[in-house]
């Protein structure tokens, strides 16, 4: 079989000008491209968006979400974590406000169901789940609900091949038969949550065997679920973009809650809810602020007790307003309301849903400022390109993981050429814009962050050591929270209690790219265990593991087309075409195909995908596409 | 129905370590005790993160009223035990294991041998050079790390990681028996051929350096791997949301080699591909 090398990208060394798009880049002092950088952001003041770096430092997602509210004056902040786990977010501050997982991974090797739900996480989070590995040892029942049958599932007691998009349904089934089997939690219901009723009508029409009609699953596995779920002393709910990479995620997020307070499996030792984040830091920037709605610490900025804090922190004035998330920037850029863009690490041009339509709103731009360590297909439509350090191996500071755990990120080499640290970068030009930021190094950073976010308060560089890494909420410095979040809703005072967690009533609404007779293959979209989003990063090491981009589909599907193992074929949906070899998973059904995004420059999966977003988290549908494929005219079998 | 016991406060187990009170909570092993007491007791198949496999015999102390001298990595302390860790009986058995070990297998890289060897006059040249177990090229069949079965002292610890301990892939696994008995994957094929997924948590655990970074052993050969020069780093990894904590080597401003620490909550000292060998990307710098 051909042997296929994706592009590998060299690090920027010094900062790349250039006049117009059409030219060439040239490169340049620090001086002029900082100052060029500076011009380019002061003239489009009120129209100026940050795209912030899920996968760099708090420290520096801290000082990028406050050069956009102190020295641009906006809220419009954000990072790819809207294309990924902001309906987590969203779905769980909703219920309890907080946007985090309310577990910790030690939790899951001491419960006995574990539901992994939309959630390859074998490849995806495998040392998360050699934990679930060791809870399956000690004694847990898991159980896989995925379209496909992946490596996960192999491990579970049942795996529940759902029809794409149809997690609402099988939720509501699960939660009516609990309800009709009297296995809900009644204490728990009663005294920590509400709008129970309302949801008890909600579910009541899917029975078990119209969610089988629905979902594709045996009406007997559900109900075998439902059952395992609510009997279990403990058990963890885990998800991961199965979940939220639909139009309508953060309901998807809210139905799988609903679980949770159903039977009491939160708030406890063993029981909780636990979404796996994708990057490495896109807890931690959401917790810093860089997304449009909250300040650092999450707290919401429509609180004016919250704003004036910060106000007096920073001597400004902050916006009373939410500002525009990634999806409504990228909207706005096409109606010309967004016209600079300061662009720290991400690559939405290969990264958002229905890319060309990204590409071209960014060459709408006036101007666009590129802070990246690669050349990055989004650098390349840049006005200016400031070379910057890798976060994890180049700088100090600290990230957030999925058990909310604050760790110790440590310089281990020194960068190449000119590049410079993502925070100096940012306060050059925060100097030059008239804001004179003095931060002796990351931890000056971090002791100004744990000044204004009470959860973080406790965590000082030296105890993060000790501990190696201390999860938030850590309000005191003198000792630790428990494991797991809101242990309140089990309090007998009310006030301590505090609010109740609300059953979310939302609805069934099945993908938006519907398939028909043109279109009659569901694609969907997920990774692969040795490489990583646009494979920027991942494409480098030489992975015996590594075969590029196919499009995968099961066995029957391929009879049918007449196609065999490494045949290019012609993969079409209502947004773009591309040519794609054929690779032959069992693992999948008949009509359903799947590709990932790890090698854009090879076949660009997001020419494919349905930029049809959630409207509360703006998350693109990238797990649901409707495609055709087309055997070529003259077969051309790569071998 | 909960599937853990709720954990009773462990008691403290009072006994004697040659001589000297030593008190260890209930459940520790001998070579527990001795460590916090500040004896030496030689360890090759003893892993901190693996359950004891008793295959080297190199830790071998006397008990008290026991026949047979007794793996210090495995026997759990029992009050009242006496035992002693330097009897000429068990240093005469560790010495023995050591020239069988060292007679038969490459221990150029194992860690504190050389300083073991000299401290028990082991002489494992005494078998002659025809000792030597395999003879055999190291196999080089992929980009990422290297197996180099002279290095092997068939001590368990790289199939329990891959298998049930840890990782659950099951690429690696003992084959023949007695003599003929090796560390090998499915037929002995490649490593591309097998089931194995690269996460190196074979390497981690590794105490001979039979399993090694091709980086290592590639940086060996041309004689130009210095520990002397290398810093090591913990950070976080930059791939996935789990946030494993990674320790980079790094010599002449370049990572060699990437391990875990043992005692972190995340990792318990395991990675997968991306994070052990996912680093190149950094220095593409020309």
């Amino acid at each position: 079989m051909r042997k296929r090398q994706p592009k590998t990208y060299t690090r920027l060394t010094h900062p790349l000008i250039r006049d117009s798009r059409d030219e060439p880049f040239r490169q340049a002092s620090w001086e002029e491209a900082l100052d060029r950088a500076a011009r380019g952001l002061a003239r489009n003041r009120g129209a100026f968006g940050m795209f912030s770096c899920a996968r760099a430092t708090n420290e520096m997602n801290y000082v990028a979400q406050k050069f956009a509210r102190v020295v641009m004056g906006t809220n419009n902040v954000d990072s790819c974590n809207r294309t990924c786990h902001a309906p987590s977010v969203a779905g769980l501050s909703a219920a309890f406000g907080s946007g985090g997982g309310t577990s910790s991974y030690e939790e899951i090797e001491h419960t006995d169901v574990i539901v992994m739900w939309g959630s390859n996480a074998r490849f995806a989070h495998p040392i998360f789940f050699q934990h679930v590995l060791k809870g399956i040892r000690n004694g847990a029942r898991m159980y896989a609900v995925d379209p496909r049958r992946t490596s996960t599932a192999e491990w579970a007691e049942s795996w529940m091949g759902l029809n794409v998009g149809t997690d609402i349904p099988m939720a509501h089934a699960i939660g009516r038969e609990i309800i009709h089997a009297g296995l809900t939690n009644e204490a728990f219901i009663e005294r920590a949550t509400s709008g129970f009723e309302e949801y008890k009508a909600l579910v009541e029409p899917w029975t078990l065997s119209l969610a089988e009609k629905v979902t594709g699953v045996p009406a007997a596995a559900i109900r075998e679920l439902a059952h395992a779920y609510a009997r279990a002393e403990r058990a963890q709910l885990c998800w991961t973009l199965g979940i939220t990479e639909h139009h309508n995620g953060t309901d998807n997020v809210r139905a799988l809650i609903n679980l949770s307070l159903l039977t009491g499996h939160v708030g406890r030792y063993g029981s909780g809810l636990q979404p796996l984040r994708g990057q490495n830091n896109v807890q931690g920037g959401g917790d810093m602020g860089a997304i449009p709605n909250r300040l650092p610490g999450f707290q919401d900025i429509l609180d004016p007790d919250t704003r004036m804090k910060f106000e007096s922190a920073w001597n400004t004035v902050i916006q009373p307003h939410y500002g525009l998330n990634l999806t409504q920037m990228f909207e706005a850029m096409e109606e010309g309301e967004l016209k600079a863009v300061y662009c720290i690490g991400e690559n939405p041009a290969q990264s958002e849903a229905d890319s060309e339509q990204a590409v071209r709103r960014m060459r709408q731009l006036d101007f666009l400022v590129v802070q990246d360590i690669f050349l990055t297909k989004t650098a390349e439509l840049a006005h200016v390109v400031l070379p910057a350090t890798a976060g994890w191996a180049e700088t100090d500071g600290t990230t957030t993981n999925s058990e909310r755990r604050v760790q110790r990120v440590r310089r281990a080499v020194t960068p190449p050429g000119e590049a410079r640290e993502d925070i100096d970068i940012i306060c050059e030009l925060a100097a030059r814009l008239g804001h004179e930021w003095k931060y002796a190094d990351a931890q000056a950073v971090w002791n100004e962050l744990r000044s204004v976010s009470p959860d973080h308060y406790g965590m000082t560089y030296e105890r993060l050591e000790q501990y190696q890494g201390i999860q938030w909420p850590c309000p005191s410095t003198e000792q630790l929270e428990p494991t797991y979040l809101h242990g309140r809703l089990w309090e007998a005072d009310p006030a301590r209690r505090g609010l109740p967690a609300p059953f979310g009533i939302v609805q069934h609404d099945p993908p938006v790219d519907l398939t028909d007779e043109e279109y009659p293959i569901r694609l969907t979209t997920g990774r692969r265990l040795d490489s990583y989003n646009t494979g920027v990063q991942s494409g480098s090491f030489a992975s015996p593991l590594r075969r590029g981009e196919y499009v995968e589909l099961c066995p029957e599907d391929a009879e049918r087309y007449g196609v065999v193992v490494g045949e290019e074929v012609r993969v079409t949906s209502r947004r773009g075409s591309v040519v794609a070899p054929v690779w032959v998973d069992p693992a999948l059904r008949p009509g359903l195909a799947f590709m990932t995004m790890h090698f854009p420059d090879e076949v660009d999966t997001n020419q494919l995908t349905i930029e049809a977003n959630c409207p509360i988290a703006g998350t693109a549908e990238f797990k649901a596409s409707a495609i055709r494929i087309e055997k070529l005219p003259v077969a051309t079998i790569v071998r | 129905m909960t599937a853990i016991p709720l954990g009773v406060p462990r008691r403290l187990v009072e006994f004697t370590i040659d001589g000297q009170e030593a008190r260890v909570p209930e459940g520790s092993t001998i070579l527990d005790a001795c460590r916090a007491a500040g004896k030496d007791v030689p360890t090759l198949c003893e892993g901190d993160t693996l359950r004891p496999k008793n295959a080297c015999r190199v830790c071998v102390v006397e008990v008290e009223g026991s026949r047979t001298l007794v793996p210090a990595c495995s026997r759990k302390a029992e009050p009242g035990m006496e035992v002693r860790t330097g009897t000429e009986r068990a240093r005469h058995s560790r010495k023995i294991v050591l020239e069988l070990l060292a007679s038969s297998v490459d221990l150029s890289t194992t860690a504190q041998v050389a300083g073991w060897i000299k401290e028990y006059k082991a002489k494992p040249d005494r078998f002659g050079p025809d000792a030597a177990r395999l003879g055999e090229e190291p196999k080089v069949d992929n980009e990422l790390y290297v197996r180099d079965y002279d290095k092997c002292i068939l001590c368990y610890k790289c199939v329990d990681a891959c298998g049930d301990q840890w990782q659950n892939t099951f690429a690696i696994s003992v084959a023949g028996r007695g003599f003929d008995a090796r560390i090998a994957v499915e037929h002995d094929a490649p490593l591309t051929d097998s089931a194995c997924v690269y996460c190196g948590n074979c390497i981690e655990v590794c105490p001979t350096g039979a399993l090694s970074f091709k980086s290592e052993f590639d940086m060996r050969a041309a004689g130009t791997w210095d520990e002397t020069k290398q810093t090591e780093t913990t950070t976080v990894c930059a791939y996935c949301g789990v946030g494993c904590n990674l320790t980079l080597h790094v010599q002449d401003n370049e990572i060699v080699k990437v391990t875990s620490p043992h005692d972190n909550p995340v990792t318990h000292g395991n990675l997968c591909i991306k994070g052990r060998f996912g680093y190149q990307h950094v220095q593409n710098r020309d």
